[in-house]
């Protein structure tokens, strides 16, 4: 029978199932950080049980750390600083691999995991974030879970599970240049709503994604969460190879050979079916910009701030009445007319050195308003130093950037960076949740290329009118 | 987790309606890196006065009470969020029996993840408890499992239902994990398998 690369997947890792009870599915891969662990090994000691399986187990410490050298020595919030020796005594406990803050492999767990190879194609892989999504960009089924599911991995290597449905969404034709994936991430998302993956696995097909880098595969299937979706998937195919190609925990040599030939026969069949197929066509998407506390409330960055009569059903008009409030803004404004605060370059989903190239080709020669705070802080040291061997820090340097040390900073403010009540952001993270930046802040969500283009005009700007001016 | 067989303890009297896992386990304890430990946190803002000292007001601070293992409250116990740090502070302060008339959906759940047995009685049941309770501070109820009978010293016999998987869970100790470790062998049949088929994952 023809499958789905998400059949083909669970079959390969199912275990055992006893009626009237989920699945056991067996999990290659397991990632974690300071924040969502901590009852997880303490449960574990409880328990008197150990970990199955130290070597499936990578660790980060991202969520907490400060993006301030001088605050990352000597961390100045206690409970951050509690929660990150936690992870460190843990790890060394049971000998797990942790990129701590010294080492020249830390930064954002999502951002760390594909630069060693860690996540191969087909692997199932957990993490107690949501945005494990992201490693689905090589064709792995990656998922969140819970504390409660960290031990029960720590302990079992397996998790009970319900088999998700699938949905297959197809993106055809060809991205303009001045949109990304994160466009179309966002243009999948005020599409299909915030609920519309609820209880699917999407598989992202098409000529749009086949032609992706890595990078914006990787981008896209993080918000596939952002979609409600369990998880998001890209096939593999030969960018896959050749980007995890020589990586530290790529197979090597005729293992190589033999894991590319497994590989090879991961993606859909041709006539395999999906519980719901959405279409959308790259050559519509224009630059996205969020416009209010839920990443389905997104317009083309030309178009005007909507009003609650745009939509059809009442929640969705109740909602659109308190984001508007909450964002202060007012239905009509043109979107290019509103003035931010801040900038935030980062995050998980957007913190990859393809990220700083496209955000340094618009910073470059341009000046950050005294108005505007702009940070850009990269996902990880590797993609730190690469950015400053291509000079790029520099570039945001002289425009009047912050050039941060890595970590999750202001993707979701646990570590100090954090919006004031009322300042607006253009950010590239994944979440315009109230209060996500601050309390009280206002988060806008945007490709790098958007957000430098806004950090230079201290407003929206679309970016495709740049050069014609 | 502990096995839950059969046991004779204090039962303590909670005559309220509605409480909710904010009041169980305040937000601000959250951040802490430990399961354990939620115990003195329970009911913070209800036990505690402003100067951190015990409200004498508050029922569960009475002498009376200070060993229960039973506890009897009203309707709709454990609404609010989904926090699992609900059970742990319960489980961490010493509680492994709560009796209501009903329960919020997935706080009953992490009940039996953490070991707690919940028992739903109907409102004439929970007022006789409750008034014996409160003649007689201190008084212990004896709960066996196995038979699903809460009985009295005042003569009360009250049977319970209780859904025969997770009772038996309760009676072995088992809790997920536990069960997914009861199915060890399959896990490491398929291990080797795995090794087989995807040896390059294993190759360290
Ligand atoms: S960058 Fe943001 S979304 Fe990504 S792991 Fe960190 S906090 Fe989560």
């Amino acid at each position: 029978m023809a499958k789905t690369m998400y059949e083909k997947i669970w079959d390969a890792h199912f275990v055992h199932q006893e009626p009237g009870q989920a699945a056991l599915l067996y999990i290659d891969r397991h990632l974690m950080h300071e924040v969502t662990s901590p009852q997880a090994f303490e449960g574990l000691k409880m328990a008197g049980r150990g970990i199955r399986n130290t070597h499936s187990i990578l660790a980060t410490l991202d969520h907490c750390v400060p993006t301030k050298m001088a605050d990352r020595l000597n961390l100045p919030d206690p409970i951050g600083a509690k929660q990150v020796q936690t992870m460190i005594n843990n790890c060394k406990e049971h000998g797990l691999t942790l990129y701590d803050m010294q080492s020249k492999n830390n930064g954002v767990i999502h951002v760390v995991v594909p630069e060693h190879g860690f996540v191969h194609p087909g692997m199932t892989t957990v993490c107690g974030d949501s945005h494990t999504a992201t490693h689905g960009a090589f064709g792995a089924l990656a998922f969140g879970i819970g504390t409660s599911e960290v031990e029960h991995v720590m302990a079992t290597q397996t998790l009970p599970q319900s088999k998700s449905k699938t949905m297959l969404v197809n993106v055809n034709g060809t991205l303009s240049k001045y949109s990304t994936a994160k466009d179309i991430a966002l243009a999948i998302i005020g599409k299909i709503g915030t609920a519309g993956g609820n209880g699917y696995v999407i598989e992202y097909a098409g000529e749009a994604i086949k032609a992706l880098s890595m990078e914006g595969r990787m981008t896209l299937c993080n918000m596939a969460i952002e979609s409600g979706a369990r998880a998001g998937l890209v096939a593999p195919d030969q960018k896959t190879y050749d980007f995890l190609k020589g990586k530290e925990f790529a197979p090597k040599g005729d293992a190589w050979d033999q894991a590319k030939a497994y590989w090879q026969s991961l993606p859909s069949d041709a006539n395999a079916t999906f519980d719901h197929i959405v279409e959308l066509d790259a050559s519509d998407i224009a630059p996205q910009v969020t416009w209010g506390t839920s990443p389905e409330q997104v317009v083309p960055v030309n178009a005007v701030v909507p009003s609650p009569d745009d939509f059809d059903s009442e929640g969705k008009q109740i909602a659109c009445k308190s984001a508007l409030e909450y964002m202060g803004l007012h239905s009509g404004t043109q979107m290019t007319d509103l003035e931010i605060d801040f900038v935030f370059l980062g995050s998980c989903t957007n913190s990859r050195i393809e990220d700083f190239r496209a955000a340094a080709e618009i910073a470059k020669g341009t000046s950050v308003p005294d108005s505007v705070t702009a940070i850009a802080v990269p996902g990880s040291y590797m993609v730190k130093e690469q950015a400053e061997q291509e000079g790029l820090d520099k570039i945001f340097t002289d425009a009047g950037w912050e050039w941060r040390e890595p970590g999750c900073s202001m993707c979701l403010a646990m570590n100090g960076d954090q919006l004031k009540p009322g300042q607006r952001c253009a950010s590239t993270s994944n979440r315009n949740f109230e209060g996500r930046q601050g309390k009280g802040g206002r988060t806008h969500l945007v490709s790098p290329a958007m957000a430098a283009a806004a950090a230079a005009a201290g407003r929206f700007v679309d970016i495709r009118q740049l050069e014609q001016a | 987790m502990e096995k839950y067989t059969k046991h004779t303890s204090v039962a303590a009297l909670m005559n309220r309606s509605n409480v909710d896992t904010d009041q169980i386990i305040a937000k601000q304890f959250l951040k802490k890196v430990e399961r354990t430990g939620f115990g003195v946190h329970l009911f913070h803002d209800w036990r505690y006065l402003e100067d951190g000292t015990p409200n004498p007001e508050f029922e569960l601070n009475k002498p009376e009470f200070s060993n229960a293992k039973i506890l009897v409250a009203g309707d709709n116990f454990g609404c609010g969020s989904s926090r699992e740090h609900a059970p742990w502070a319960i489980d961490d302060y010493g509680f492994n029996t709560i009796i209501s008339t009903s329960f919020a959906d997935i706080f009953y759940n992490n009940c039996f993840k953490n070991g707690i047995l919940p028992i739903v009685v109907d409102a004439d049941t929970l007022k006789s408890l409750m008034s014996e309770i409160a003649e007689n501070e201190g008084v212990s109820f004896t709960v066996d499992l196995e038979r699903q009978i809460v009985s009295t010293p005042a003569g009360l016999q009250v049977s319970f239902d209780i859904d025969g998987f997770r009772k038996n869970n309760l009676l072995h100790g088992l809790d997920d994990i536990g069960l997914t470790l009861g199915h060890t062998d399959k896990i490491s049949a398929y291990e080797e398998k795995h090794k087989q088929q995807f040896p390059w994952l294993w190759a360290s």
